[in-house]
This record gives C-alpha cells, sequence and structure tokens, in this order.
C-alpha cells in the first residue's frame, strides 16, 4: 500500500515536471541562444500565460518552435475572416516604442490569411498604418475586430461538454435498457451525485411543489462546473485550461442562474423587492434600489466565487512549481512538488466544493424567488 | 486587467454549449436517469409498505387463527363436556329406570305373593272348613248322641279353628 501511494506521488509528481517542460526547455533556450544573457524566469508573465485564454494549445517545447496546436482563429471584421492561429505565432515579430513609458514593445503581425492584423498579448487588432502604436503598455487606437475564435478555453469548453454527455449519456443508457434497476458501474458512482443535486440542493432549498422544474438544470450547471473543475486540473492535453477559471465562462452562467431566478420570480418575490411588507413607504425610494441592486449582486457574487476559486488554485499551483524555476535548482523539487502535489489535492476537493456551492445558491436564489408568502 | 475582463467571442461560445448541454440533457439524459430513479424509489418504498402490510395481515391472520383454534377447542371441551353429561345422564336414567323397574316388579311380585298367599290362605281355610265340616260331621256322628254333648262340642271346635 505504502509503495502504491509512493509510486502514485511520483507519477503524479513526474507529470507536473512534465506540464512545466516548456518552461524548462525555454530557460535552456534562452541560455544557449547567441547573446547568451541569461533570461530571468518571470513568474507573474508564466503564471498569467498559464491562467488565461491562449489562441494555441501548447504541447510541448519551448515557447517558439515547440509542439502546438494551432486553433483556428474566426474574426468578424467586414465578413466572416477564418485562418490558423499559426499564422500569428509563425507571423512577423515586430516591435514599437511605448509612447509614455519609452520602452520596447514586441508583438507580431499576422501573415499570408492574417495580414492586416497583429496579436499582442493574445489579443487580436486590425493595423493601422502597417503598425500598432502603444501607450502605458496598452494598445492605442488600434481597432479590434470582433474576435470569435476556437480558443484554448472554447476547445476545452467543447471537450467538457462532450465528456459530460459522454458520460451521462452512458448512466442513461443503462437505464433506458434495464429500467428501473439498481445501478451499476458508472451510474452506481454517478446516482448518489445526481440524487444529492436533487435532494440536498434542489429539493431543500425550492418549494417542494416547485422543485422539479429546476433539477435538470441545477444538474447541468454542477456537472458543467464539476467537470471543468476536474479537467482543469489535469496538467496536460486536453485538459489544464483554466476554463473555470475565466471570468467571461462563471458570468454565462451567473447570467443563466440570475435568468432563470427573475423569469420564474412570482409575484410575491416582485412584492418584497418593489413593496417590501413592513417597510414604511417613505423608506421605499432607498429600498427599492437596494433591492433591485440585490438582484444582481447575488449572480455576481457567484460569478466573482467561481472565478476567484479556480484561478487561485491554478496560481498556487504553478507559484509552487515556480519555486524550482525561480531557484535554478531542481533539488527545490523536494519542497515544491509534495506542496503543490498538497494543493492539487486540496484542489480536487475544490473542484467539487464549488460546484456545488454554485448549485447550491443557485438554488436558493431560485428557491426565493418561486416561494409563496407565508403571512 | 485583462484577467477579469469577459471577452464576447467566449462568452458567445459558452452560452451556445451551454444551452445545447441543458438542451441535450435535459431532454435525453437527465429526464430518463430521474425518472428511472424515481420509480425504482417509488418501487421500494411500495415495496417496503407491501411488506409491512403484509406483516400487519400475516400477525392478524395469526391472531385469527388461534382465536379459532381457541374457539375450537372450547368447542371440543364443550362437546366432551356434554356428551360426558349425557352419558352421565343416561346412566343414571337407565339406573333409577331401572330401580322403579325392579321396584315395580318386586312390588307386583309381593303383590302377586300376597295374592296367591291370600288365595292359598282362603284355599286353605275352605279346605280346612271342609275338612272340618267332616270331621265335625263324622264326630257329630259320633258325638251327637245327645243334645249337650252335641252342642259342647261343637262350640270347643269352633274355637279352635277360629284360633287357628
Amino acid at each position: 500500500m505504502v509503495i502504491k501511494s509512493t509510486v502514485k506521488s511520483i507519477t503524479l509528481a513526474f507529470m507536473f515536471l512534465l506540464c512545466l517542460t516548456p518552461l524548462w526547455a525555454n530557460e535552456t533556450h534562452g541560455e544557449s541562444s547567441e547573446n547568451h544573457e541569461k533570461k530571468e524566469f518571470n513568474v507573474n508573465e508564466m503564471i498569467m500565460h498559464h491562467i488565461k485564454d491562449a489562441h494555441e494549445w501548447h504541447l510541448w517545447g519551448p515557447d517558439h518552435g515547440g509542439t502546438s496546436i494551432y486553433l483556428p482563429i474566426i474574426l468578424i471584421d467586414g465578413g466572416l475572416k477564418t485562418f490558423s492561429s499559426s499564422h500569428f505565432y509563425h507571423g512577423e515579430h515586430k516591435s514599437a516604442v511605448d509612447h509614455k513609458t519609452h520602452e520596447e514593445v514586441s508583438y507580431v503581425a499576422g501573415v499570408g490569411p492574417a495580414t492586416g492584423y497583429a496579436m499582442y498579448h493574445e489579443k487580436i487588432y486590425k493595423l493601422e498604418n502597417g503598425g500598432l502604436s502603444f501607450e502605458d503598455g496598452h494598445v492605442h487606437g488600434a481597432v479590434k475586430p470582433f474576435d470569435m475564435s476556437i480558443t484554448k478555453n472554447v476547445v476545452s469548453l467543447f471537450v467538457g461538454a462532450i465528456l459530460i454527455l459522454l458520460i451521462m449519456g452512458s448512466v442513461a443508457r443503462f437505464y433506458k435498457k434495464n429500467g428501473a434497476v439498481a445501478p451499476k458501474g458508472i451510474a452506481k458512482f454517478l446516482e448518489p451525485i445526481v440524487v444529492m443535486v436533487r435532494d440536498n440542493i434542489a429539493k431543500e432549498n425550492i418549494d417542494h411543489h416547485k422543485y422539479h422544474k429546476f433539477v435538470p438544470y441545477l444538474l447541468t450547471i454542477f456537472f458543467f462546473i464539476f467537470i471543468n473543475n476536474l479537467l482543469g486540473m489535469i496538467p496536460f492535453f486536453p485538459g489544464g485550461a483554466n476554463l473555470t477559471g475565466n471570468i467571461t465562462v462563471t458570468m454565462v452562467l451567473a447570467i443563466f442562474t440570475l435568468l432563470i431566478t427573475v423569469f420564474s420570480g412570482n409575484k410575491n418575490y416582485w412584492k418584497h423587492i418593489f413593496a417590501t411588507p413592513g417597510v414604511p413607504v417613505a423608506l421605499l425610494p432607498i429600498m427599492i434600489p437596494i433591492e433591485v441592486v440585490g438582484i444582481l449582486t447575488k449572480p455576481f457574487a457567484l460569478m466573482i466565487r467561481l472565478f476567484a476559486n479556480m484561478s487561485a488554485g491554478h496560481i498556487i499551483i504553478l507559484a509552487l512549481i515556480s519555486i524550482i524555476f525561480i531557484n535554478q535548482n531542481a533539488a527545490w523539487g523536494a519542497l515544491s512538488v509534495p506542496m503543490a502535489l498538497f494543493i492539487s489535492v486540496l484542489e480536487l476537493l475544490v473542484a467539487f466544493l464549488q460546484a456545488f456551492l454554485f448549485a447550491l445558491l443557485s438554488a436558493l436564489f431560485i428557491g426565493a424567488a418561486v416561494e409563496e408568502a407565508h403571512h | 486587467m485583462e484577467l477579469i475582463l469577459p471577452d464576447m467571442g467566449l462568452l458567445i461560445w459558452t452560452s451556445i454549449v451551454f444551452v445545447l448541454l441543458l438542451f441535450i440533457l435535459t431532454k435525453f439524459i437527465w429526464k430518463p436517469i430521474l425518472s428511472s430513479v424515481n420509480e425504482r424509489e417509488k418501487n421500494i418504498s411500495d415495496s417496503l409498505a407491501l411488506a409491512e402490510k403484509t406483516k400487519a395481515e400475516m400477525k392478524e391472520l395469526q391472531a385469527q387463527n388461534e382465536s379459532l383454534l381457541k374457539e375450537a377447542r372450547a368447542e371440543r371441551d364443550k362437546i366432551v363436556k356434554e356428551a360426558h353429561e349425557l352419558a352421565a345422564k343416561m346412566v343414571d336414567d337407565a339406573k333409577t329406570n331401572a330401580k322403579s323397574e325392579s321396584a315395580k316388579i318386586i312390588a307386583s311380585a309381593h303383590q302377586a305373593i300376597e295374592m296367591e298367599k291370600a288365595a292359598a290362605m282362603s284355599e286353605l281355610k275352605s279346605h280346612v272348613a271342609a275338612l272340618s265340616i267332616e270331621i265335625a260331621e263324622k264326630i257329630v256322628k259320633t258325638e251327637l248322641s245327645s243334645d249337650d254333648k252335641q252342642k259342647a262340642l261343637a262350640s270347643k271346635l269352633a274355637e279352635d279353628i277360629n284360633l287357628n
């Protein structure tokens, strides 16, 4: 048993190292570069690069010249324009001087079908007069075409959705084939979770005559977050994208909860917002704005909670692994790997907990919206 | 800053995928799963209720059986007792009957004996009388030679016969 768990830890540690091989390779690459200038390891940049969206999916090797999957770029800019992101990543390197800080900033201009566009920090801009101008570290004055690209997060989104469909589909098939029997296999594992969402999340927070209607939504949101959280913890393709730690994704989920809350709100719910019982009429001008803001703050908190928790998890693990690269010594792995392993295990719990919390709080808000008057 | 700014492209993709997922999962996956789970839960609770009911019924049936058995036993006891009583009564009746019959027989026997005795007595008396008359005739024939002697003898003889 001890040997088994040791093997497991070593495998996990290896997996972490594997995920960071590109970084390490980058270091050696830097060292062996022509000018022999030792490129300093920038933890902040590395972490931000990992938790942000990208137009490529880096598999291994150095940043430039390593192996990547180049994802399609879809731009809506006077018509639909689609091409591979390799036209940026293997594009023309350009540099400009920042107007304020007077530092040299480098960006890439697209080649081939991407001509006329440039990419700076994974954002696509339309070139003006053949270049970009910068002010205070930001692109100044350039038009951003509407970017509908299949980015790393979008691919991760597809993978997550397909995974959910496959897993839950096999569970559904089991019941379709066998009818209402005792579950076996994957159904045995997932049924308690489904029942937990139905009983502990939906039934407990929503009026028991109305909760049936909301169970599918809560199940979908729970499994969507749970599976994508777990997928984000896998350090290599097709995992590792920080999807549930992306504010856009959490915002969409929070908006769905908001829409469902607002549209299923009954008379009693709106009465509590616009004419809170027991509040003097004179206070209503103050109370109504507070209540209206309250409608929005609830999903806003959902959005921030999931985003912050998942991003923080990724940041901590990356930061711990970075200890090795900051010190430029593999021996630091003895400290950083166990710590990263510990946080990873904690993240498994967080992955479940955040999915549970999101669904639970959604159920709570919906429950408050459909509650009947008790007085 | 970029980290907390929403990206419109990703927003659209996420919305599309989430809506599709919600639709497909609800229609083809959650419904069959939930209905199966609900059905099974209902089956289990129904079965449990049925088992409980059957148990109660069994108990009642058992109690009923017990009471039936008890009744049967009581009935049997009653019948046996009655039979005993009847038998005893019959024996008693027979005894009393026999007694009265025997008493009757004895009584009639007594009566017959008495009657026979009386008949025998009267016959004897008549015989004795006839005999006495005969004797008296003979005596008279012999003795009645004189009047006095006749009279004394006659009375003396009569007295003797009466005493007998």
